[in-house]
């Protein structure tokens, strides 16, 4: 029989976790509950004495301090009703998994693997409430139907014990499917049954390779048909799907220009992205780029013995449907990317840039879509668990809202490394694999969790979305697993090294065997979470925290040592040919086979069409602002403008020890950097600077200058920390909307226009700047699509930078600093005001769209950073999302400071408006300050740029604004701070 | 000389900028060492004068923060001589040795009963670390009153400290008995304070609400310490946050070490 054991708290003890829900549902809900209480549930479904229950209630699962334990009680009195929440079968339970390790070092014996210990929690409530109502609480705020399950109770019941035990009834088992025989639309319907995502001319392709005399001859050698099996067919699905092979990004496109001009482009990755990298390789003579898009990560030079590694993920759609799960998994998923670059880099970062519908939405919700609100919570709490679990700080991000994105939430997460750039005399960022070397599957086990997620995220959210696709990290497993591959690693136990993501095995295994020309693979050896999952399930089942080694035979012994020690499980699955082969088997029976060649380059080439055609916007009609310190306010507390403090509090952004420039400075500590700063040696003062532009506003008016400013912003603001523009690097991530013509997408072709201008002017500006992308992602299919309703993400792109710089100490921050400071601009401000956080306030659209001069702006971040490494500049902040007034404010109440503007002397060009100067959103412009007595110096600096001294800083509590004479705005700055940080406050 | 432990492994993740806290305070001898090691043998406590649980998410904090090392340390056999972890420990403690338990360590110390241990009978549980009023994991600076009157040789000669906290279950709890005890022989060592120094109560100065403001304690013999803020991340001007805005003198958690290494001399 299972053991039922609830902890609770002891009476008079607080509960913050039931405090913290009764709030929530007060706020979210308007449910007024007088009291709750949080009980913890564990299962045990293990033969265990009484006794031996009562101790492992006692010990390991109880605080004797503040807890009290109960073995298989009845509910407790005094509540009206109850809420059991657990998880469903298969769904990771990371805490039971713990449970049951200590069950085992506490009784010093093994139990069983189908043994296994289950928690819920279960809630009680107090106070005038309806079973209703808690209904809602499970359905609005506690549960998810994807991975949960939950029972309601009142006083009378008995709860009733639950095991969501995986019991698979069915053998093993692989199918196979006569090709030839189905028609056009049969091969259709087989991939959409099975969510391959294939289209019709991939799947002919396909089809015909399977008529193949020679191919055919080899499958009977080897004891298969001329059918194709299942494992077959699953895994050409992965390797070709949008999510592995980037198919639009490869495509040839023929594109079509707003004044009717063709142009044939031959993948727009080859074309731009790697394009301008090379040319921008060739111009330098150094060793700055290290290893560009060939591994999972961007390799550069961070001194003469050190390499740093950056990558940047997106996990959009596991966020959509499980927040936690999905942005867990997505952070400790791209730890693993820069973990398998080389073999191995050491996790030194992680960013996370997120977008988000508003999260105080009112209007009802379409279907299978969670409430932006709790879409926040999950995967801001998901984040914090997956960066804080792993020791890994949380250095630099933002959230950007915008109703679209109620359909697909976009997490973005990005993880920094750091690696010598010699290991046991190989070069670390390379590769090695020999015919023979064996395959090892390193880390967690396998089961259905994640299956199809490569297919599933490269098709819309509909209906028919898989609950498989989504899966929950473990940070603790991976982070054993990190500690053991560091000493493997240094101790030369293995050559090459990859992760398991999207696509599992499949995935890496396939990629891996392009190093040796060929692989064998016993699906029978890898280790299953429950039995029962059929060949095809292991190889695509994307089960977190596992890695792929190749380990040379002479070192399997020390390296499976090893591995026990850290108590990381490793197995041996297959070994590495040179057979040109992809092949797969099953007890001993072949039932994959598939030439290398044709599983990589087989993929028949997509060709696409785009037609660009500039929408003509309204003019636009300012209307006549009364009190321009109003509107002030009104911009720091709206939600792209206003402090994101109460998330970023929530991550350790210090772990490591490498902090210098944090995400909040100033005199208080709560002024939005722009940028981060660490020293990841302790023993010297070189340093990176972090940061990134993201501005998806500007996609409605045309992607080439949302592109140009989105990289602009990211290079902007690390000049701001001092960081010099010839030692950057930036990852593209692109997030499109469906940009494929068809019945459900008619304006495909325009959205395929918007990605190619978008890459146009990474092409342009990358090169411009100097600064050089070294790995990036896309995802393309972020629209929901249910009955005929149809959201679309507005076109995203982020780009994130990593910059080199010699001396940490000799950087700065954003925050006045001194009374008497002498405040200057750099940069013209224009009327460009479309897409301005100040027309998305009034609602306006039209209006011009801000422009990037990067010549200018070169110019000027270089000579400014440089300003900022030789002690010249007290302080400096990127003037973008609100204009000039928000900017200026943020560096007063930032330093606890006033100062006095004169709009008079802004270099500026335009129709005089006050308004225009004042929230303008013209790029290029950094504010800064000096020391009155160095004033003179840098004006002559900065001699024939546009430039100017604007003010002053200090000798008051007031942002103070003129126009020549006239007074435009004054407001304390404790006034504007509360603005700026009263929003998310409390969320 | 004296030698130095630096504790790692399933899910303690500060033990890096521990090591290097240690050797610039002045360890000659100071080394990381995996769980595994000491458990399997190869490594003896007794080989070292100064232990340090460094912070992190040991076992994920799975059970409640620390439990899992806690059972570890209680049941666990070590391979060669086949005796408990915690008994090698209490012979350790015994000596004129130094233990030092940071966040995640000093949750791992007050729960196993390395401190207050006001009675010497043994590791006993007698307070405990749980979640913060907030009910939030938070990362922020914050003020700490050093007791002028505790024996805690870490602190010694320090009046005030300011540090960082990354915690979501730092609030110090236990008996009003055994904390009249904890104020009777001057066992807390660190409180909460604002600006001006004086105890608080008041978030966010008090992050996660502690009795009697308590950030850390330790035992009468004050060899024995444990707190919740980070010094290890406070060994460089540059971590300071507002070292763009002022001078910083010598880091405070530097500060905590040297006591430490001095003592060992």
């Amino acid at each position: 029989m299972a053991w039922r054991v609830v902890i609770s708290l002891k009476k008079g003890i607080t509960d913050p976790r039931g405090k913290s829900l009764k709030d929530k549902i007060g706020k979210f809900l308007n449910i007024k509950v007088e009291d709750i209480s949080v009980n913890d549930v564990f299962t045990i479904d293990s033969k265990l004495t009484k006794t031996e229950v009562e101790l492992i209630a006692k010990e390991p699962f109880c605080d004797p301090i503040i807890q009290e334990y109960k073995i298989n009680p009845e509910l407790p009195e005094d509540f009206k009703y109850f809420l059991e929440v657990g998880f469903l079968p298969g769904v990771t339970d990371n805490v039971g998994k713990t449970a049951k390790q200590s069950i085992e070092t506490l009784l010093g014996k093994k139990l069983p693997q189908e043994d296994n210990v289950y928690t819920s929690q279960l809630y009680c409530f107090k106070g005038n409430i309806s079973k209703e109502d808690v209904q809602r609480i499970a359905n609005e705020l506690l549960y998810n139907q994807l991975i949960q399950q939950y029972h309601i109770y009142s006083t009378k019941d008995k709860p009733s014990i639950f095991i969501p035990k995986v019991s698979i009834k069915q053998k093993p088992q692989v199918v196979t499917f006569n090709l030839y025989e189905l028609s056009d639309e049969e091969l259709i319907k087989l991939s959409k049954d099975r969510l391959l995502a294939l289209n019709l001319e991939e799947l002919k392709a396909i089809q015909s390779f399977y008529r193949k005399k020679d191919f055919q001859t080899k499958r009977k050698q080897l004891g298969l048909t001329d059918e194709i099996t299942d494992v077959e067919l699953e895994a050409i699905a992965q390797t070709w799907s949008e999510h592995c092979k980037h198919k639009i990004f490869n495509a040839t496109i023929l594109y079509e220009d707003e004044n009717g001009n063709k142009e044939i482009i031959k993948s727009l990755f080859k074309t731009y992205i790697k394009a301008s990298t090379e040319k921008i390789r060739k111009k330098r003579k150094d060793d700055f780029l290290v290893s560009v898009f060939v591994d999972n990560a961007g390799v550069i030079t961070f001194n003469k013995d050190w390499n740093v590694v950056f990558k940047v993920e997106t996990h959009n759609s596991p966020s959509a449907l499980d927040p936690y799960g999905g942005a867990l998994t997505g952070i400790v998923g791209v730890n693993r990317d820069v973990l398998g670059t080389g073999i191995g880099a050491k996790l030194i970062f992680n960013t996370d840039v997120f977008c988000f519908a508003n999260p105080f939405y009112q209007e009802k919700l379409p279907p299978r879509i969670l409430h932006p609100q709790r879409i926040y919570d999950g995967v801001v709490t998901g984040v914090e668990h997956g960066g804080n679990k792993s020791g890994i700080p949380t250095i630099n991000g933002s959230i950007v809202f915008d109703n679209r994105y109620l359909g697909k939430p976009l997490v973005y997460c990005g993880t920094g490394g750091i690696m010598p750039k010699v290991i046991n005399g190989k070069k670390s960022h390379e590769k090695f694999i020999n015919d023979g070397d064996l395959i090892v599957m390193v880390g967690g086990r396998i089961g259905k969790d994640g299956i199809h997620g490569a297919t599933f995220s490269s098709e819309e959210l509909h209906e028919g979305s898989p609950a498989t696709a989504v899966q929950i990290g473990d940070p603790i497993t991976q982070k054993k697993m990190a500690d053991f591959l560091y000493k493997a690693r240094d101790l030369g136990l293995y050559t090459a090294i990859t992760d398991n993501g999207a696509g599992g095995l499949s995935s890496s295994v396939g990629e891996m065997s392009q190093l040796s020309g060929g692989c064998e693979i016993e699906l029978d050896k890898a280790p299953l979470k429950y039995t029962g999952l059929n060949p095809w399930e292991i190889l695509v089942s994307e089960s977190q925290e596992r890695m792929t080694l190749a380990v040379p035979t002479k070192n399997i012994r020390k390296f499976l040592k090893l591995s026990e020690k850290y108590d990381v499980e490793s197995t041996v699955i297959g070994k590495f040919t040179k057979s040109g082969y992809f092949h797969v088997l099953y007890n001993e029976k072949t039932v994959a086979l598939l030439p290398l060649d044709f599983l990589h380059n087989g993929l028949p080439e997509m060709k696409l069409t785009a037609k660009f055609t500039k929408s003509k916007e309204p003019r636009l009609i300012l209307p006549k602002i009364k009190n321009y310190g109003q509107m002030l306010k009104d911009l720091l507390s709206s939600l792209n403008v206003c402090s994101k403090e109460s998330v970023v509090r929530r991550y350790d952004h210090e772990v490591q020890g490498m902090s210098v420039i944090k995400p909040f400075v100033g005199l208080k500590n709560d002024g939005p950097s722009d940028a981060a700063v660490i020293k990841p040696l302790p023993e010297s003062n070189e340093g990176l600077v972090i940061s990134h532009g993201i501005c998806p506003k500007f996609s409605d008016y045309d992607t080439y200058n949302m592109a140009a400013l989105a990289l602009d912003e990211a290079i902007r603001n690390a000049a701001c920390t001092g960081a010099d523009i010839g030692r950057m690097a930036c990852l593209d991530n692109f997030c499109w909307c469906d940009p494929i013509k068809s019945d459900k997408n008619p304006d495909g072709e325009y959205k395929l226009a918007l990605l190619v201008r978008a890459n146009k002017a990474l092409y342009d500006y990358t090169i411009s700047y100097g600064v050089p992308c070294i790995s990036g992602k896309d995802s393309m299919k972020n629209d929901y699509i249910m009955g005929n309703l149809k959201i679309s993400i507005p076109p995203t792109l982020l780009f994130s930078l990593i910059g080199v710089i010699d001396d940490v100490t000799k950087t700065t921050t954003m925050d006045f600093k001194n009374d008497g400071d002498v405040i200057f601009i750099a940069g013209i401000t224009k009327d460009e005001i479309a897409g301005s956080e100040y027309c998305n306030l009034l609602n306006l659209k039209g209006g011009k769209l801000p422009e990037v001069d990067a010549k200018l702006n070169k110019n000027i971040y270089s000579k400014i950073a440089k300003c900022i490494r030789n002690g010249l500049i007290n302080a400096a902040h990127d003037c973008s999302d609100g204009g000039l007034a928000v900017a200026i404010s943020e560096m007063a109440f930032s330093g606890g400071k006033g100062c006095i503007i004169d709009l008079s002397s802004l270099p500026y060009i335009g129709s005089g408006r006050e308004d225009l100067m004042l929230f303008s959103e013209s790029a290029g412009r950094i504010l800064f300050t000096t020391s009155y007595s160095n004033a003179h110096k840098i004006k002559q600096l900065f001699k024939g740029l546009p430039v100017a001294q604007i003010g002053k800083v200090g000798y008051s509590e007031y942002v103070e604004i003129y126009n020549g004479k006239n007074i435009v705005i004054k407001e304390r700055i404790d006034e504007l701070k509360y603005f700026w940080q009263k929003i998310l406050k409390e969320l | 000389m004296a030698n130095c432990l630096v504790l790692t492994g399933f899910g303690i993740n500060c033990e890096n900028e521990t090591l290097t806290a240690l050797k610039l305070a002045g360890a000659k001898h100071a080394e990381i060492v995996h769980i595994s090691e000491i458990i399997s043998g190869e490594k003896r406590l007794k080989n070292y004068q100064f232990i340090v649980f460094p912070g992190g998410f040991l076992d994920g904090d799975d059970l409640g923060s620390a439990k899992v090392q806690v059972n570890r340390f209680r049941h666990s056999l070590i391979d060669r001589i086949k005796r408990k972890l915690s008994d090698e420990l209490m012979e350790f403690v015994e000596k004129d040795k130094l233990v030092l338990g940071i966040c995640n360590g000093f949750q791992f110390m007050v729960k196993l009963g390395i401190i207050p241990m006001i009675n010497n009978n043994g590791f006993q549980q007698t307070a405990t670390l749980t979640f913060n009023d907030s009910n939030r994991f938070e990362d922020r600076w914050v003020y700490l009153k050093v007791n002028q009157n505790s024996p805690c040789i870490f602190t010694n000669g320090i009046s005030q400290l300011y540090l960082p906290v990354r915690h979501g279950e730092g609030k110090f709890v236990t008996s009003t008995k055994v904390l009249s005890e904890i104020n009777k022989l001057n066992l807390y060592c660190l409180q909460y304070a604002d600006e001006d120094g004086e105890p608080t109560m008041d978030y966010p100065l008090n992050p996660n609400g502690s009795m009697f403001s308590i950030a850390g304690i330790s035992d009468k013999t004050g060899r024995l310490f444990g707190l919740m803020p980070h010094p290890e991340a406070f060994v460089f001007k540059t971590n300071h946050p507002n070292w763009t805005r002022q001078e910083i003198g010598e880091p405070d958690g530097l500060k905590i070490f040297k006591n430490a290494i001095n003592y060992l001399k």
